[in-house]
């Protein structure tokens, strides 16, 4: 009890030092929570490193998840600064419910590919071999901007059977296919690249034209804290900062525009 | 409404008021989710395809998995209660694990072992071509998994709570232990396995992480209700508030069922 009285008052102390401060002062030893896509971990996590890096006494608290269950949180007040969303549906749907406040910036592209387990036991090489019987593949709930994609693709090419089953997140997808749980898995290039050669990525033909697009906004409660949102506004400003944008494209993310 | 043990005195204040907020934590989150619903929308809801598909797979499977926690269960039980065997208490702890596992490491745990690179998976896949996830099979099997603790546990305390002695004159006139077992034994526990059955059968109804985890999730398949109720929290609160109150409903109605047995013997 002793010891949590100690830290609470160091909180107290900590955030009353930033409040006697001026200017950029404003935003030291102050945490900022980023809610993101959870295509975005490893690279938000390198990210946040090097922004924690360049803000003396800034830490980054990352919470990742399905766009959709982030772009709810927002509208429900959960904790978090910035909203970064993996399409433009699940940041306009945190719009409209009050979640984000402002203009959402777009700040990545991404396409789906098919991907296969290093050892591709059911011989998938095209799109495709999805509509093959014998073929269990795996895609995100189609309330998840990867689900949403995989759902338009899938139709676009006349692929009618089934997915074996339809994962909350792309990470889960992705894990199933790397521990060989599943014969394919609809999932971003960047997880191909993420994975580090666990599986192998296949082009979906149609995939190109119609890439999801990466959104990042402020949210409502971001706004309210005691900066006003300038630090989340500053994540914002580094993610599409060449320095950020090189990040990105090293992971395999398209530049926007 | 009697005031207990007359000649103690009142019961104290802090007591009173601890405890009374102690039911209001645990009464106000269903109070507030009946209040939230939105009963204009709640026929539509409940009756699209989805809906229905999952409250049937929810419906079946849980029966199912209560059939084999029936199936293997008794005798587990019976075992437990009747025969003093080495090891009884090892048995009874990996009875009772489960119970206490994060459904979520019971998912893991399934898919290490029945799962395509699982230790029986694997062999059953080349041998045989078939596979465990990604079926209503696995639902069944996990539902089982989370669900067989309970039946197993509370049938022995049931087991245990019977006489003897029916079972010894069962024995000086001759019947051999199976006989026992099905003439004496069982009926006279029958309301201690319908007790089990209906918690085996609630329990697999709310089951949430082994499934997903282990089974996966496709409408109609293993999408179950409390599957179905956490993929529409992701973009219709509304439908998942819905959703949530037919599995309130449902369980209401298992305590009802249950009221005899769980409160009977506090009253």
């Amino acid at each position: 009890m002793k010891k949590l009285s100690a830290i609470v008052l160091a909180g107290v102390l900590a955030l009353a030092a930033t409040g006697c401060g001026s200017g950029d002062d404003t935003t030291k030893g102050r945490t900022l929570t980023v809610l993101a896509a959870s295509s975005l971990t490893g690279t938000f996590t390198d990210l946040a490193s090097q922004f924690e890096a360049a803000h003396h006494g800034v830490r980054v608290r990352l919470v990742f998840g399905s766009s959709a269950t982030l772009a709810q949180q927002t509208t429900e007040h959960a904790p978090g600064d910035v909203l970064a969303t993996a399409d433009q549906k699940t940041m306009d749907d945190a719009v409209s419910g009050g979640g984000i406040k402002g203009k959402p910036t777009q700040f990545a592209t991404n396409v789906v590919v098919v991907a296969v387990p290093a050892d591709n036991p059911a011989h998938v090489s095209t799109f495709a071999d999805l509509d093959r019987a014998g073929v269990d593949y795996l895609t995100c709930v189609p309330t998840a901007p990867c689900g949403a994609a995989a759902e338009a693709l899938l139709a676009k090419a006349g692929i009618s059977r089934k997915p074996a089953s339809q994962e909350v997140d792309v990470k889960s997808v992705l894990a199933k296919v790397v521990a060989g749980e599943a014969d394919a898995g609809l999932v971003y290039r960047t997880d191909v690249t993420a994975s580090g050669g666990k599986v192998t990525g296949i082009d979906i033909p149609d995939a190109a034209s119609s890439p999801n697009t990466y959104w990042l906004g402020v949210t409502a409660k971001g706004h309210e804290a005691a900066d006003g949102g300038a630090l989340a506004t500053q994540w914002i400003e580094f993610l599409t900062s060449s320095e950020g944008q090189a990040v990105l494209k090293a992971a395999g993310f398209g530049a926007v525009g | 409404m009697a005031t207990a043990a007359p000649g103690l005195g009142r019961p104290p204040l802090r007591l009173l008021l601890a405890g009374g907020a102690g039911v209001a934590f645990l009464a106000l989150p269903l109070v507030a989710l009946v209040a939230s619903a939105p009963w204009d929308r709640m026929w539509s809801i409940v009756t699209t395809s989805d809906s229905r598909q999952a409250l049937w797979l929810s419906a079946w499977t849980s029966t199912a998995a209560a059939a084999l926690c029936l199936v293997f269960g008794l005798p587990l039980a019976w075992l437990l209660a009747r025969v003093d065997f080495r090891g009884r208490r090892v048995v009874r702890a990996v009875v009772t694990v489960p119970m206490v596992l994060p459904p979520v490491v019971a998912g893991v745990a399934l898919l290490s072992a029945f799962g395509r690179h699982g230790l029986v998976g694997e062999p059953l896949r080349h041998m045989f071509g078939t596979q465990i996830p990604y079926t209503t099979s696995a639902v069944v099997l996990a539902h089982t998994f989370v669900a067989m603790p309970f039946f197993v546990l509370s049938l022995e305390g049931a087991l245990r709570a019977t006489s003897l002695r029916l079972e010894l004159a069962a024995a000086s006139l001759g019947a051999d232990r199976w006989t026992t077992f099905r003439r004496v034994t069982v009926p006279l526990a029958a309301p201690g396995v319908a007790a089990g059955l209906l918690l085996a059968w609630a329990r697999s109804l709310g089951e949430f992480g082994a499934t997903i985890t282990f089974a996966g999730n496709y409408p109609g398949t293993t999408q179950t209700m409390p599957l179905l109720v956490y993929a529409r929290l992701q973009d219709d609160r509304d439908a998942a508030v819905a959703s949530s109150l037919v599995l309130f409903a449902v369980c209401m109605l298992v305590l009802l069922l249950l009221r005899d047995r769980w409160w009977g013997a506090l009253r």
